[in-house]
C-alpha cells in the first residue's frame, strides 16, 4: 500500500468536513432543507476517509514500513504485532490522527442516532463537529502529517518507547480520547442550541447519554492510566497530580458537573445558561489538554512529543473554538434562562453545590496545574506545583460533595423534603459513623481525623447508594435505569473513597538493600529474595527477582519483579512484582544494583489499593446503565417503524 | 448582561499567558544565562567522585560543557557526533553527568566511548539547576573567561553545529 494515499485520503477528508462544516450552518440560518441534509452524507463519507488514512498507517506499521518517518521513529521489527498496531498512537501525529478518527467515529454515531432530532438541530450538531474535524485535519495536513517519507529509508525503526510497551497502554489512549473527544458532542449541541435560539428540556434529553457516554470512557481511561502508573512506573503511586494526568481530570470533572445540571434542566428546565458553560468548559478542557501534553508548555513525564509549532497552532485553534464559542455564549445565554423558582432544601439546591463544588475543585486544579506557567510569564522564575497542594485543594471541596450526595439524591425536585430525607437516612449516617471509625480502627488501626472522616463519608455513600436498589429489587418500589445508575455510579464513588482513604493513610513502603537468600518484612508480611535469574523476552533482556512472601510462616505467594533492558533504545524499565487481592496489594519491584550481587528493592503493602480502581469501574457501570434508560430509547424506537414506511412507500 | 461575558473575559486572560507561555518555550529562547558567566560549582568527577573539581577548571580557552546522563536516549543519538568533535577538534568538551548512577555512567564511557576532557558527577542536579538544565543533553558554548555563549537543548548533530556553534567559534578566535 502507498502511504501517499493516506495522505490523499486525509485531503479529502478536510475537504468533506469543510463541506460539513459550513454547508448545513448556512442551510440551517436560511431554513434551506437541502444544504441541511448535505450533513449527514457528508460526515459519513468524512469518516469513511479519516479511517482509510488509519488504517494505511496502521498497515505501515504492521508492515515494519521504515520509509515513512513517523513509522521509522516510533517502531521496530523487533517489537511484537500488538504493539506495532499501538505504536501508530504511540507518537504525536498518530495520536493527532486517533484524535481526528475519533471525532469522526463520533459524529458518524450522533448521525446514526440522530433520526429523531429536527432536522434544523442535528444538521447544527454535525456541522459544528465538522468544523472541529476541519481543525484537527488542517494541524494534521500541515504540522503533523505522519505519512512524510523518509529519504533515503531507514534499515530499521528506533522503536516505540519502553514505557508505551505495555498492554494497558494500548488501549488507554485511545479510551482516554473517546473520551475527551466526546465532550465535542454535548459541545455541538450547546453551540446548535446557541445559533437556534432555542433550548428547551428536550435538548437536554437529548444532549445527556451523550455527556454520559463520553464520561464513562473518560472515566474508565483516567482508571487505566492511574492502573497503568502503578505497576509500570515502578513506583506504586496511582496518581501523581502529573500535569498530564491532571489535563485528563479536569475535563472529568467538569463533565461531571455538565450531567448534574443537565440532570436539572432536563427535568426542571432549569440552569440552562449555566448547563451551556458547563458543555464548553468541559470540551475546553479536553481541547487545553490536548494542547498542555502537544506543545511543550509544561514539563510532563508524559509529555511524550512537543514542539512549538505545533503548540501555535494548538492554541489558535483552541483561541477559535473557545473564544467564538464564549462569545456566542455572551451573546445568546441571557435570552435563555428561566426564572422558575426551587425550594433551599430540594434536589435542585444540592445539585448546584455539586456543580459549585466541582468546579471549585477543576479550577483549582487547573491554577495549580498552570501556576508554574503564570510565574513563568510574569518572569517570577520557574516553580512547580506539588501532590501534596493539589490533595488538599481536591479534598477540602470533595469530602463535603460526598456527604451532600447522600442527601442530595434522595431529595425530592422543587420542593424540598430534607425533613423526610434526614428522617430516613439519619440512621444511615449514625451507622456510617460507626462503621466507618470502627472498621477502619479495628482492621487497620488508629485512624488520623482526615482517615476518619474518609472512611465515613465512603461508608454513608455506600450505605445510602443502597437502600433504594434493594428495595427496588424487592419490589417496593420501582426505580428507572437512570436512577439506578445513579445509585451505582454513587455507590463506586464510595467505594473509590474507601480504597483512597485506607491505602493513604495505611499503606507501608520500605525500600532496603538484599542479596539473594536474605528476607524483609513488611506490614507482617516475610519478603525472601530467593535467586536473581536472567532471561530473553520479545525485544528485551530482563533480570528476574525470584521473590517469596510468607505470612506467618506459610508461602502466600511468589513473585518476579523484573528489570528490563529494552536493546533498542537501551533504556531500563521496570515490572513491578504483584500479588493482588482485593483486601490488599503486595508490591515488590528492583530498584538498582549495588554491586556485590546487593539490589535495592522496593516492598509495599497497599490495603485496599484495589478498590480505586473497582470503584471507578462502578462509576462507569453505572454511568452504563444511566444511558440504557428507556426515555432514551423510546424515541428512536418510535422513530424506526416510521422510517421503514416512508421506505416502503417510496419503494412501492 | 456583563454577567454572560465573565467566562469570556476569564478566557481571554487566560489565553493571554499561553501566548507568553509559548513564546518562553525553553527550546526557544535563549538560557537566561546567556552572556553570563558560568555559575561556580564544586562537583566530582565520574572517574573519582571524591575529587573536587570548580567549575573554574572549564576556563582558560573555549571550551563545551555537555550535560549527559545514561539514562538519556538522546543523549545515545549525540554521542557518536561527540566522540568524532573530540577526534577532530581541538576544543575541549566538558562533561556533566546528571542524576546517573556512578556504574551506568561508567559503563557509558566505556561502551560507546568517553568524549569528555572530563565529567563532574552531579548526582542531586545541583549545578544543573544553576545552569538552568531543563532536560539533558544540553549544550553550552562557553568562551575562554567562562561566559556562555551559546546554550543548545537537544541533541547535537552537524547541521545545528555548523549552524549555531561553528559561526560563534570563528567569533571567538577558535579556528578549524
Amino acid at each position: 500500500m502507498y502511504p501517499e494515499l493516506g495522505q490523499v485520503a486525509l485531503v479529502i477528508a478536510l475537504a468533506l468536513s469543510l463541506i460539513q462544516g459550513v454547508v448545513p450552518l448556512i442551510g440551517a440560518h436560511r431554513n434551506d432543507q437541502p444544504m441541511m441534509s448535505i450533513a449527514r452524507p457528508a460526515a459519513v463519507a468524512q469518516f469513511g476517509f479519516v479511517g482509510i488514512a488509519f488504517a494505511i498507517l496502521a498497515a505501515a506499521f504492521i508492515n515494519n514500513d521504515f520509509s515513512l518517518q513517523y513509522v521509522a521513529s516510533n517502531s521496530n521489527s523487533q517489537l511484537p504485532t500488538l504493539f506495532r498496531f499501538a505504536a501508530v498512537w504511540g507518537a504525536h501525529e498518530g495520536s493527532m490522527l486517533l484524535w481526528t478518527l475519533i471525532l469522526s467515529a463520533w459524529t458518524l454515531a450522533v448521525v446514526l442516532r440522530s433520526g429523531s432530532l429536527p432536522l434544523d438541530i442535528a444538521s447544527r450538531v454535525i456541522a459544528v463537529l465538522g468544523l472541529l474535524s476541519v481543525g484537527t485535519l488542517t494541524f494534521i495536513l500541515f504540522t503533523s502529517n505522519p505519512f512524510l517519507r523518509l529519504q533515503p529509508s531507514a534499515a530499521d525503526g528506533a522503536d516505540l518507547n519502553p514505557l508505551l510497551q505495555d498492554p494497558a497502554l494500548v488501549i488507554h489512549p485511545p479510551m482516554l480520547y473517546v473520551g475527551y473527544v466526546g465532550l465535542s458532542v454535548a459541545f455541538a449541541f450547546a453551540i446548535a442550541a446557541m445559533l437556534s435560539g432555542n433550548l428547551d428540556r428536550q435538548w437536554a434529553r437529548w444532549t445527556r447519554p451523550w455527556t454520559t457516554a463520553a464520561w464513562v470512557f473518560l472515566t474508565l481511561g483516567i482508571s487505566l492510566g492511574s492502573w497503568w502508573a502503578y505497576y509500570e512506573l515502578g513506583w506504586g503511586g496511582w496518581w501523581f497530580w502529573d500535569p498530564v494526568e491532571n489535563a485528563s481530570f479536569m475535563p472529568w470533572l467538569a463533565a461531571t458537573a455538565l450531567f448534574h445540571s443537565l440532570a436539572v434542566t432536563e427535568t426542571r428546565g432549569l440552569f440552562k445558561s449555566w448547563t451551556l458553560l458547563l458543555a464548553i468548559m468541559a470540551f475546553s478542557l479536553s481541547l487545553l489538554g490536548t494542547f498542555l501534553v502537544r506543545s511543550g508548555i509544561i514539563v510532563s513525564v508524559h509529555a511524550f512529543a512537543s514542539d512549538p509549532t505545533r503548540g501555535f497552532f494548538i492554541l489558535a485553534f483552541l483561541l477559535l473554538v473557545i473564544g467564538i464559542a464564549l462569545a456566542l455564549y455572551a451573546w445568546r445565554a441571557p435570552g435563555l434562562d428561566s426564572t422558575a423558582g426551587f425550594q433551599p432544601t430540594s434536589r435542585e439546591t444540592f445539585l448546584l453545590l455539586n456543580n459549585v463544588l466541582l468546579v471549585i475543585a477543576a479550577t483549582l486544579i487547573l491554577v495549580g496545574t498552570l501556576y508554574p506557567l503564570f510565574i513563568d510569564a510574569l518572569g517570577l522564575g520557574k516553580v512547580s506545583v506539588g501532590a501534596p497542594v493539589f490533595e488538599l485543594v481536591f479534598i477540602t471541596p470533595m469530602l463535603p460533595l460526598v456527604f451532600l450526595m447522600g442527601f442530595g439524591m434522595h431529595a425530592t425536585w422543587r420542593t424540598g423534603n430534607l425533613d423526610a430525607v434526614w428522617r430516613d437516612y439519619r440512621w444511615f449516617l449514625a451507622g456510617a459513623v460507626v462503621l466507618g471509625i470502627g472498621l477502619v480502627w479495628f482492621v487497620y488501626g488508629r485512624p488520623s481525623i482526615l482517615t476518619m472522616t474518609g472512611g465515613v463519608a465512603a461508608t454513608w455513600i455506600m450505605l445510602v447508594s443502597l437502600r433504594e436498589p434493594l428495595r427496588a429489587l424487592a419490589g417496593r418500589v420501582a426505580m428507572t435505569r437512570s436512577a439506578a445508575g445513579m445509585h451505582v455510579a454513587h455507590f463506586g464513588v464510595g467505594v473509590f473513597t474507601l480504597g483512597v482513604t485506607v491505602v493513604s493513610a495505611f499503606g507501608l513502603e520500605e525500600d532496603r538493600a538484599i542479596r539473594p537468600g536474605q528476607a524483609l518484612s513488611v506490614a507482617g508480611y516475610e519478603f525472601t529474595l530467593n535467586d536473581l535469574g536472567t532471561g530473553q523476552g520479545a525485544n528485551y533482556q530482563f533480570l528476574r527477582g525470584d521473590v517469596t512472601v510468607r505470612e506467618d510462616g506459610h508461602i502466600i505467594a511468589e513473585l518476579a519483579p523484573e528489570k528490563r533492558r529494552y536493546l533498542v533504545q537501551e533504556s531500563m524499565m521496570t515490572e513491578a512484582g504483584i500479588d493482588a487481592r482485593l483486601s490488599r496489594d503486595l508490591f515488590v519491584a528492583m530498584g538498582d544494583p549495588l554491586g556485590d550481587e546487593a539490589w535495592s528493592v522496593r516492598v509495599q503493602y497497599k490495603p485496599l489499593v484495589r478498590l480505586i480502581w473497582l470503584g471507578t469501574i462502578i462509576m462507569a457501570l453505572g454511568g452504563l446503565l444511566a444511558i440504557s434508560d428507556r426515555r432514551y430509547r423510546v424515541r428512536q424506537k418510535q422513530e424506526k417503524p416510521s422510517k421503514t414506511d416512508t421506505l416502503a412507500k417510496a419503494s412501492h | 448582561m456583563a454577567r454572560y461575558l465573565i467566562p469570556l473575559a476569564v478566557f481571554l486572560a487566560l489565553a493571554f499567558f499561553f501566548v507568553v507561555g509559548l513564546g518562553k518555550d525553553p527550546s526557544r529562547i535563549p538560557s537566561p544565562l546567556l552572556s553570563k558567566p558560568l555559575p561556580t560549582f564544586t562537583l566530582g568527577t565520574v572517574s573519582d567522585p571524591n575529587s573536587r573539581i570548580e567549575s573554574r577548571v572549564m576556563t582558560g580557552k573555549p571550551a563545551l560543557l555537555n550535560v549527559w546522563g545514561s539514562w538519556c536516549v538522546s543523549c545515545a543519538v549525540e554521542h557518536e557526533f561527540l566522540m568524532s568533535l573530540a577526534r577532530e577538534d581541538d576544543l575541549p568538551i566538558y562533561g556533566l553527568n546528571w542524576k546517573d548512577e556512578l556504574d551506568d555512567a561508567r559503563q557509558w564511557l566505556a561502551q560507546r566511548g568517553d568524549p569528555y576532557v572530563m565529567s563532574l558527577y552531579d548526582y542531586e542536579g545541583r549545578a544543573a539547576i544553576d545552569l538552568g538544565v531543563y532536560a539533558a543533553p544540553e549544550t553550552f558554548l562557553l568562551d575562554a573567561n567562562g561566559t556562555i555563549v551559546h546554550k543548545h537543548i537537544g541533541p547535537l548533530d552537524m547541521t545545528i553545529w555548523t549552524q549555531d556553534f561553528l559561526p560563534r567559534l570563528r567569533q571567538l578566535g577558535v579556528s578549524e
